[in-house]
């Protein structure tokens, strides 16, 4: 090949590679822009019925249930509005926790309970000492007996 | 050729300051004179950002120590996103008023854009792990990041690649300024969509979320990161002066020790 | 203080992996740039004077002696 040939080709290889891996992308983010269906979609069968997916919301305040063999449980996901059961067997993230987000892929089962292969914690923008933390969750707690 | 645009940069330049350092030979010692205040800068502001950040800022309640990563992570994203819209922006200018210097502008952005960019998905992958429970998630803010690595890479192989460095400079200006849109989604994915990645702590509207110790850390660290682009890429820049302009009297006589830059 | 000692800062409270390999592999990437574009200056001055010396012997050859 002729350098100019060779210039040709290699730019037109750029561009094509280029372009295939835009489409690529973009096609998939079509798909996946939406990481998670929250408890609501799920209601109101926006969530895909026949395939995985993720659900997202909050782990609910003592819902949270271990298996006697100790790595399965079974939780809450609630987004305030709706609720959704997540069965799990496996290790569970560090940042686990009830009343904390959590994100968790799987099959939503006939039986209406959603069977998980993965579980992922999600933690907000919030960041603060424990002293801090503390703190907030003592004015919480004062504000909701006032409230009562 | 060299002694019509020789000709052309000794232009009177009373009162067009601008325009003065617009041509290659006024800027090179200019950027000269920035370097080792930029360096100074940097070294300075990561160090006090590293003793903020390590000795300073309490463990965070939720995440433990593995937060520290902020102080990389944030600083490193951000500047991705800022040396891309630099790097388009130069582009633009390099097209409207066909100067020369912009175009070098933007491409001695461009390595340094795709180490920030890489930074931020390495230390991000770091920190999910301990954190979400996964190193990598197409979550559509990690999509669209790693899609701006993708668009650094693009930019410097397509310029790689074409010879002609006008024709170079043209077609990869066409990759920086259509991939601009990124930007944007990347910043705002985290509000459009349901995403793993947490919302920003820092924004323009809002009262940052985070103590104050923790944020001073961070912005002291995206201080450093800034000194650090800005000198490494007028580094750069003086090198790509020299490498276009090697047939010039200005850059031959720099070369042989006949001026000093 | 965070740290009671060097080994408490060195184990980061368990994440000592993550944070340290996120800011090792930063500092490494970072000093290969600086050293990358040092070294690309210098080629480019040292290529623009060799070739200025060798026009220069040429021109003094074809000059009658």
């Amino acid at each position: 090949m002729k350098p100019r040939q060779k210039r040709f080709a290699l730019v037109a290889l750029g561009v094509a590679a280029l372009a295939g891996a835009v489409t690529l992308v973009l096609t998939a983010f079509e798909d996946n822009m939406v990481f998670f269906f929250t408890p609501t979609q799920i209601a109101t069968h926006e969530a895909p019925q026949d395939r995985t997916f993720r659900i997202g919301g909050m782990v609910e305040e003592n819902s949270l249930e271990r298996g006697a063999d100790g790595t399965s449980v079974r939780f809450l996901v609630t987004d305030t509005a709706h609720r959704v059961a997540v069965t799990y067997t496996g290790a569970l993230p560090d940042l686990f926790k009830e009343g904390k987000g959590v994100v968790a892929q799987g099959r939503l089962g006939a039986d209406g309970v959603f069977a998980a292969s993965e579980v992922l914690a999600k933690h907000d923008e919030n960041y603060m000492p424990p002293e801090a933390a503390h703190a907030l969750e003592q004015a919480k707690k004062a504000q909701a007996t006032v409230v009562q | 050729m060299s002694d019509s645009q020789l000709s052309a940069t000794r232009a009177p330049s009373a009162g067009v300051s601008l325009f003065h350092y617009a041509s290659p030979q006024t800027f090179f010692p200019l950027a000269g004179k920035l370097l080792w205040p930029s360096w100074i800068a940097a070294v300075a502001l990561t160090l006090a950002g590293l003793y903020t950040g390590f000795f300073i800022a309490p463990t965070d309640a939720t995440q433990g120590d593995s937060y520290r990563i902020i102080f990389i992570h944030v600083p490193a994203a951000w500047m991705s996103m800022v040396v891309y819209l630099a790097m388009a922006f130069w582009c633009a200018v390099g097209l409207v008023f066909n100067t020369r210097l912009s175009f070098m502008m933007s491409s001695a952005l461009a390595p340094t854009g795709a180490l920030w960019a890489f930074v931020a998905l390495w230390t991000g992958a770091l920190w999910g792990k301990p954190t979400w429970g996964t190193y990598w998630a197409w979550d559509a803010r990690m999509t669209s990041e790693l899609i701006l690595f993708f668009l650094y890479c693009g930019y410097m192989a397509l310029q790689a690649a074409i010879d002609d460095p006008r024709r170079a400079d043209r077609a990869g200006a066409l990759i920086a300024i259509v991939g601009a849109v990124n930007v944007p989604i990347i910043y705002f994915s985290v509000k459009w969509w349901n995403t793993l990645h947490q919302g920003a702590s820092v924004s323009l509207t809002q009262s940052p979320s985070m103590a104050s110790t923790m944020l001073t850390g961070m912005l002291l660290m995206a201080l450093a990161a800034w000194a650090y682009t800005i000198a490494v890429a007028l580094m750069r820049v003086r090198a790509i002066m020299i490498e276009r302009e090697r047939q010039t009297d200005w850059v031959r006589q720099l070369a042989t020790g006949e001026t000093k830059a | 203080m965070n740290w009671e000692s060097a080994s408490d800062f060195w184990h980061m409270g368990g994440y000592g992996f993550y944070v340290w390999g996120s800011y090792a592999v930063t500092a490494v990437l970072l000093a290969f740039e600086v050293w990358a574009v040092a070294r690309r200056g210098r080629l480019a001055r040292v290529r623009v004077a060799r070739d200025v010396a060798v026009e220069r012997m040429d021109e003094r050859r074809r000059e009658p002696t």
